[in-house]
């Protein structure tokens, strides 16, 4: 093998500096003694105290949690069946692109396209609708997602159970889905970590008081700058490294287990 | 004390049935038919308002004094306001925007009239209040608050003590790079226009272009345009001189006594911000209750002292400790120094002029 | 493919593509087929006195586009687009490219390191480069401390500013389609090529290049959508000096209240994205056409 080119480690090394330095700003500033969120003044947990006590931002990650919930729970069962009816039953391109475009549209033109919809509707924002317009995006990922895995598996297993008399949606359901697994819980979890981020779609669609997390982040930070913000973000990158050892370790273990 | 109770509950199934009856009529401007001895243990509310504009358990203590539920929302700009209210049912009943902002509402029809008789506490505002020219006699929007926009600024930073607007404008070199403008069209032309002596209502185009121009070369000596933050840039330093609304500028001062305010001698604005009730509110009687509740003396100065902006509220005003106006001298300002200013008023059709020119400006290299 | 088609007897056939198909196909008419067509319908129609719209056909809004104002902005947003993706681009290829040639157990971990950032909020990942850049923080008093300037460097706030939060906010979407197509099992020819004494100039050319653009096409698309319909990052990190297309759109729905205007806009800038599509498409079929000569 070939040794890599200097200059293309030089620069990895320049990207990992640029990826975690306002990471690892964000974290020192969140220990912020004083309430300006340039300056460190001093150390303390002030702002932890005063995350965990702010109602507001609590409720804000309710309504973020339940909106990511619903939508990719939704995603998940209609991404599927799309996904395997567009790979099994037809050869129709245009429905795959239609399948897939809200994973590829600009956020601020699906945002405003719903918004002006409801609005012609008369359909009253709120929790729903923003439900409504992260659903249509986590569908797009979880059939992109699934799709692909179909895309490289055996048809034949299918068949060899419909030959055996089990009916189309019996084998759907007892040979498909297991197939799938793995790219079905990949694109669930894709729209559901989207979803909890996601802030254009959200804010032309949500009503006055169904505002997400990401929203009220917005508002805060254009709005009412503290080490707050810092505190916030701090934890959420702890609860996502936490997540992300559990679910290491239990793909090992899962692994050892078939194996 | 229950048999009052028990006709309060007929008066909100008839008031219900009213509300019904009159949703069947729907399409006309009338006022619907309010009830002053509504249930308001039934209603439920939902005030939008900008973050840290009234206390934060003002809503809960006007739940526990009124019975009637509140939720709050937020909004970020006027314009928000306006884009949900002209889009349909935005499930808002009560609405804090600028006074301008609400003669646009009225003129489309979105608002619905105050009924004074369910705010008896209109008497405790100053009577000038009663006279400004986006709503003459507040037929359909509750002052709440009020004040100017002028330069706030940090004295140990500019070295002197800014008073024309020329300081913002044409920023001395040492402070270049350390202004910000508010960037809300109304509030960004004005300083221009004022500079060059004309209205800051205007709808001559002329002028707004000459305005623009202006604008245009004050861009790059510029930090950052910035509506809502520009005391926390004063605060850490950031920025040394800031165009503010007064009140915004007291919370700078909280932070850093060296923080001061001064209205330019060329003149500014009045501005107002009022409580709004939307047409499409199903509980307008709670609506009125929570209006009426802000304007209760009490209520009002507490306010004042919690957001530092001068309530329109001449008995709120007379409450408010001397030390207070100590520490933030512009809340002292009197309403005969007030209305020396130009109050603004809507400008029509002139509107999307202001859109676009802001647009020039931001947009310009 | 004939002989599973046998299988789909016709009428459990026909349930089976409405069951699988329906609830799927009929979400995605409802929720982003319609509002498109009606996004479309509007750009047709004049605004209302108040906002909303007039309905009748009427160009109107599309002369607008080519006032200079909004030339300009169009321009400079697909200015600042192609600058974020050539950056990427610039940085993402090398550091795929390291990735890819880690001992197996190392490469998932720099993946994982590359994706970590990216789980904290969005906003607050953009927040956190307005503190570090700015004028009294961390950045510009590290370097004065260390006597490298002696004036804030005041990149807070301007177009600069603006291309750094876009390629911070889009920059994995670039590393992960490169390196999935470097490490795919092609790359052995690579390596083959090089084992048998070609140039490592020539192997970079001949093979690593052309194997990695599907890589890099997906990988500009990734970068190029989001950032040219932005305008989130502008209003952070531009501090209001400079406007991209995805302000004047949000504007022209939430300001302006020019439904039409804004909905001309918003199809100028899928006309491009569409146009980007169909390079895409071209090139690969040349590429592939490539390869298997």
């Amino acid at each position: 093998m070939r040794p890599t080119p200097l200059v293309f480690k030089v620069i990895t090394v320049a990207a990992f500096i640029f990826l975690y330095l306002p990471i690892i700003t964000l974290i020192v500033m969140s220990f912020n003694g004083g309430r300006n969120p340039y300056v460190m003044e001093g150390v303390s947990l002030q702002w932890y105290r005063e995350l965990v006590t702010d109602g507001e931002l609590i409720a804000a990650l309710e309504q973020t949690l339940i909106v990511a919930t619903v939508s990719s729970l939704i995603a998940v069962v209609v991404g599927t069946a799309l996904a395997v009816g567009l790979a099994r039953t037809t050869r129709s391109r245009s429905l795959e692109i239609v399948s897939v475009v809200p994973a590829v549209i600009p956020d601020v033109v699906q945002g405003i396209g719903l918004a002006a919809m409801f609005t012609l509707l008369a359909v009253p924002l709120g929790l729903t609708t923003v439900i409504a317009g992260h659903t249509v995006f986590a569908t797009a990922f979880v059939v992109s997602a699934v799709r692909a895995r179909l895309a490289t598996s055996d048809p034949s297993l299918e068949e060899a159970s419909r030959d055996l008399g089990a009916g189309t949606f019996t084998t759907y359901l007892r040979i498909t889905t297991p197939i799938m697994a793995p790219a079905i819980v990949a694109g669930g979890l894709l729209a559901f970590t989207l979803s909890l981020d996601e802030y254009v779609i959200a804010s032309f669609t949500s009503g006055s008081t169904s505002a997400t997390l990401p929203i009220l982040v917005y508002s805060r930070v254009r709005f009412n700058l503290t080490p707050e913000i810092n505190a916030l973000g701090t934890l959420l990158i702890v609860v996502s490294l936490v997540a992300l050892v559990i679910g290491a370790r239990w793909i090992g273990r899962r692994g050892k287990v078939s194996a | 004390m229950k048999a009052k109770r028990t006709y309060l509950s007929v008066a909100a199934a008839t008031t219900v049935g009213l509300a019904v009856a009159s949703c069947g009529s729907s399409g006309e401007d009338g006022p619907t038919a309010l009830d002053p001895d509504a249930d308001l243990s039934k209603q439920s509310i939902v005030v939008s308002n900008y973050e840290s504009y009234m206390p934060e358990d003002l809503p809960a203590r006007f739940s526990a004094a009124s019975g009637a539920q509140v939720e709050v929302a937020y909004h970020a700009s006027n314009e928000e306001i306006v884009a949900k209210a002209t889009a349909g049912d935005s499930g808002i009943d009560v609405a804090f925007i600028n006074g301008v902002y609400a003669q646009a509402l009225a003129a489309q029809g979105l608002l619905e009239p105050i009924d004074p008789r369910l705010v008896p506490n209109l008497a405790n505002l100053y009577p000038e209040a009663n006279t400004l020219p986006y709503d003459p006699g507040n037929k359909i929007s509750v002052p709440y608050a009020w004040g100017t926009t002028g330069l706030c600024y940090r004295s140990d930073l500019t070295g002197y003590d800014p008073d024309s607007w020329l300081d913002l404008l044409e920023p001395r070199p040492e402070i270049s790079g350390k202004t910000t403008m508010v960037s809300t069209e109304r509030w960004l032309l004005l300083p221009a226009l004022k500079s060059l002596g004309f209205s800051n209502s205007t709808q001559d185009e002329d002028e707004l272009n000459q305005a623009k121009e202006v604008l245009l070369r004050t861009k790059p000596t510029l930090l950052a345009y910035d509506d809502a933050t520009f005391f926390q840039r004063l605060v850490s330093g950031e920025a040394s001189l800031v165009q503010a609304y007064d009140g915004w500028c007291n919370y700078g001062i909280t932070d850093n006594p060296d923080i001061k305010y001064v209205v330019p001698k060329e003149g500014t604005d009045l501005w107002v911000d009022v409580m709004v009730i939307m047409k499409t509110s199903e509980n307008k009687e709670a609506a009125h209750a929570f209006i009426n509740y802000v304007l209760d003396p009490e209520i009002h100065s507490w306010v004042t002292e919690n957001i530092l902006y001068k309530s329109p509220n001449k008995a709120a005003m007379d409450m408010i400790s001397p030390e207070l106006i100590e520490q933030y001298p512009n809340i002292g300002t009197t309403v005969e120094e007030l209305f020396e200013q130009e109050p603004l008023v809507d400008v029509g059709d002139a509107g999307p002029l202001y859109t676009r020119i802001a647009l020039e400006v931001s947009a310009a290299d | 493919m004939p002989a599973q088609k046998a299988h789909w007897q016709s009428r459990s056939r026909r349930r089976a593509r409405a069951g699988l198909l329906g609830p799927g196909l009929l979400l995605m008419a409802v929720l982003s087929i319609a509002p498109l067509v009606l996004v479309i319908a509007y750009a047709f129609m004049t605004r209302g006195r108040f906002g909303g719209v007039v309905p009748g056909f009427s160009l109107d809004s599309w002369a607008r586009v080519l006032e200079p104002i909004y030339l300009g902005v169009l321009w400079n947003s697909i200015v600042v687009a192609t600058i974020t993706t050539l950056l990427a681009l610039a940085i993402g290829f090398p550091v795929a490219f390291v990735i890819s040639r880690l001992p197996p157990q190392w490469r998932m971990v720099a993946l994982v390191a590359v994706v970590l950032p990216f789980w904290t909020n969005f906003l607050i990942r953009t927040y956190a480069w307005v503190v570090l850049l700015n004028d009294v923080g961390p950045m510009n008093k590290g370097l004065a401390e260390l006597g490298v300037i002696s004036e804030p460097l005041g990149l807070l706030y301007s177009e600069p500013a603006v291309i750094i939060g876009l390629l911070y906010s889009y920059l994995p979407l670039m590393i992960l389609p490169i390196y999935a197509s470097l490490s795919s099992s092609e790359r052995e020819i690579a390596e083959a090529a090089s084992d048998l004494g070609a140039r490592p100039w020539r192997v970079f050319r001949d093979v690593y290049i052309p194997l990695s653009v599907p890589g890099i096409i997906l990988g500009g698309i990734f970068v190029f959508v989001p950032s040219i319909g932005n305008f989130v990052i502008p209003d952070l990190m531009g501090g209001g000096k400079s406007v991209l297309l995805g302000n004047v759109i949000r504007d022209q729905y939430l300001t302006a209240r020019d439904w039409p205007f804004g909905s001309v806009l918003i199809l100028v800038m899928l006309a491009i994205l569409v146009a980007l599509f169909a390079a895409q498409a071209v090139a690969s079929r040349r590429l592939t056409g490539k390869l298997t000569r």
